[in-house]
């Protein structure tokens, strides 16, 4: 279980500080699935980053299972059991794909196990296994292996920031697939910040976050109905206005 | 009969010698400035120079997939070791020739490999070259390679020059000279790394004369340290003719690394490009592999490897 007490970050802008994140608190439990949403902007990346380490929090704890994280650093913290997909993840000049997913999972894999992993985030794994992570791949094939990094091994929570962003319709069926089942499976927590109407109906607990705070968090049943309307495809975090539609965001 | 090696001898083998050296097939190792043991094959023959140091190696156009292998290991501290190389590839042939130096000098005189390669290759030959550069020993004289490589490739030949200095060289001055024929085609490839105060230079002329005449030269190199790198490879277009240069260096520390690219368009249909990037490592790669559970070491390390690799 991930426990997160009081969570602050702030940062220093023209001499003043800003707040990013508010007394932020909330749990994830085994096996459940949490989708951070909200508006852009709002926070929930960088709560994310928080989780990870790859921020360093103003104030608060972080707890996974009975250990403290707070003042681990980022390899620590993957150590003791999580892992990240970045939203927009870095590319590597020389480093074939079948290493890289060989160094997520921590050690070489067969290329069986490779192939497994693509083919879970909607890529032909011969055309790539020797390819190189860098600007020869699309954003998009980017983003589908750096997912794949996480699915590498087992992990107690998983986090992803934004996996949809810059894949396909037809991919994104995939990996919707592929939340499922881990989802089904029950083993590993999961937190995905998304804004897709698909991701966030798969939830166990929604988190909205705006301008760093909670806004609201509650169970599937609770949040869905205060979330969409009724026109397919349109999200919205607030009340109908008088056009009848939301005044939130729409799904990309 | 194989000659007996040392161990530190062999010790530098195995690192400048990638496919494993052999005292079989075809084969030259000279060793502390004297020609040590050689053999050839039915297709492949070396024989030594008799008006200066070094090697003629005739590799015959029946020559289909067979190696060369024809290391140079200094041990001894204070040697100074010019040697002149050349090679003759008959039309038709596909050879793999590994070259590579290596010098451990355990004491306070400089030793010093200055290996001056010719390629003289015919028609529809193929043509892989790997060269490594190695420095070892803990004494304090300088480990210093000079390379010198012309590379003269016939009509429809395939030359794959891959070169590689992967640490200890307190200095290089490497001078590379390509002339392609008709429907020739070079792909080179330079890997490199210093550190400490190391200084390397690198000067890559390749001059496109034949019709249809292509090049693809790539250069990655990582500076650590106080060291400095100076790159200049200059691609010369006098026929129908395409080239690409890119240049990628990590830059870490105090190094510095100064990359030149040229490219010279003397036809009309001479199309050559040009790309030079140097940078230090990204933080958001670091950041990614530690969420592997590395260390921001180790992550650096493998960052490095990946891209010399």
């Amino acid at each position: 279980m991930l426990r997160v007490e009081h969570l602050s970050y702030e940062v220093s802008e023209d001499r003043r500080n800003r707040e990013i994140v508010k007394d932020v608190s909330f749990t994830v439990g085994d096996g459940e699935m949490l989708v951070i949403t909200g508006p852009n902007g709002g926070g929930k990346s960088t709560i994310a980053k928080l989780l990870m380490g790859l921020e360093e929090a103003s104030d608060g704890r972080i707890f996974l299972d009975d250990q403290e994280l707070t003042n681990l650093n980022v390899n620590e913290r993957a150590q003791a059991g999580i892992g990240f997909a970045f939203q927009q993840p870095p590319a590597f000049k020389g480093m074939t794909v079948e290493r890289y997913l060989g160094l997520a999972a921590g050690e070489p894999l067969p290329e069986k196990e490779c192939c497994r992993l693509l083919s879970g985030v909607g890529l032909c794994a011969k055309e790539y296994l020797g390819r190189e992570v860098d600007a020869t791949l699309s954003g998009g094939e980017r983003k589908r292996i750096e997912i794949a990094t996480v699915l590498a091994k087992p992990h107690k929570l998983c986090i992803f920031d934004e996996p949809e962003a810059g894949i396909d319709l037809w991919s994104f069926a995939t990996l919707v697939e592929q939340f499922e089942k881990i989802h089904k499976e029950k083993k590993e927590s999961l937190i995905l910040i998304s804004h897709q109407e698909r991701i966030i109906r798969m939830a166990d607990r929604i988190m909205v976050v705006r301008d760093g705070q909670i806004e609201s968090i509650g169970s599937n049943e609770e949040m869905i109905p205060r979330l969409f309307l009724d026109e397919p495809g349109c999200t919205c975090l607030e009340e109908k206005g008088e056009d009848g539609c939301g005044t939130g965001f729409r799904n990309e | 009969m194989a000659v007996e090696l040392d161990s530190v001898t062999n010790d530098v083998l195995k690192v400048i010698d990638s496919e494993g050296f052999k005292q079989e097939g075809a084969y030259n190792l000279r060793s502390n400035g004297t020609p040590l043991c050689h053999g050839d094959t039915k297709n492949i023959k070396i024989k030594r120079k008799e008006d200066r140091p070094g090697i003629d190696v005739y590799i015959s156009g029946e020559t289909q997939g067979e190696q060369v292998h024809i290391p140079v290991v200094i041990t001894v501290p204070g040697i100074n070791d010019v040697v002149y190389n050349d090679f003759y590839v008959e039309d038709g042939a596909d050879v793999t020739i590994v070259a590579g130096c290596g010098i451990h000098n355990a004491g306070c005189d400089e030793s010093r490999h200055d290996g001056i390669h010719a390629f003289h290759i015919g028609k529809n030959a193929t043509v892989r070259y790997e060269e490594k550069h190695y420095g070892t020993g803990g004494g304090t004289g300088e480990k210093i390679l000079n390379p010198v490589t012309q590379i003269y490739l016939g009509e429809g030949s395939v030359f794959y020059l891959d070169t590689a200095q992967i640490g200890g060289v307190d200095s290089t001055k490497r001078q590379t000279f390509v002339e392609l024929g008709i429907n020739a085609r070079l792909q080179a490839t330079e890997r490199l790394l210093t550190h400490d105060d190391q200084t390397a230079d690198s000067d890559i002329q390749v001059e496109m004369l034949g019709e249809g005449s292509s090049a693809q030269i790539i250069s990655r190199s990582v500076a650590k340290g106080n060291s400095r790198q100076t790159f200049h490879p200059r691609a010369v277009g006098k026929a129908l003719c395409h080239a690409h240069i890119q240049c990628d260096s990590i830059i870490m520390d105090k190094a510095h690394v100064c990359s030149i690219p040229e490219i010279d368009a003397e036809h009309l249909d001479a199309a050559i490009i040009h790309e030079a990037a140097i940078g230090r490592i990204n933080n958001e790669q670091l950041l990614k592999l530690r969420t592997f559970g590395m260390t921001e070491e180790e992550a650096e390390a493998v960052i490095i490897e990946n891209f010399l690799n």
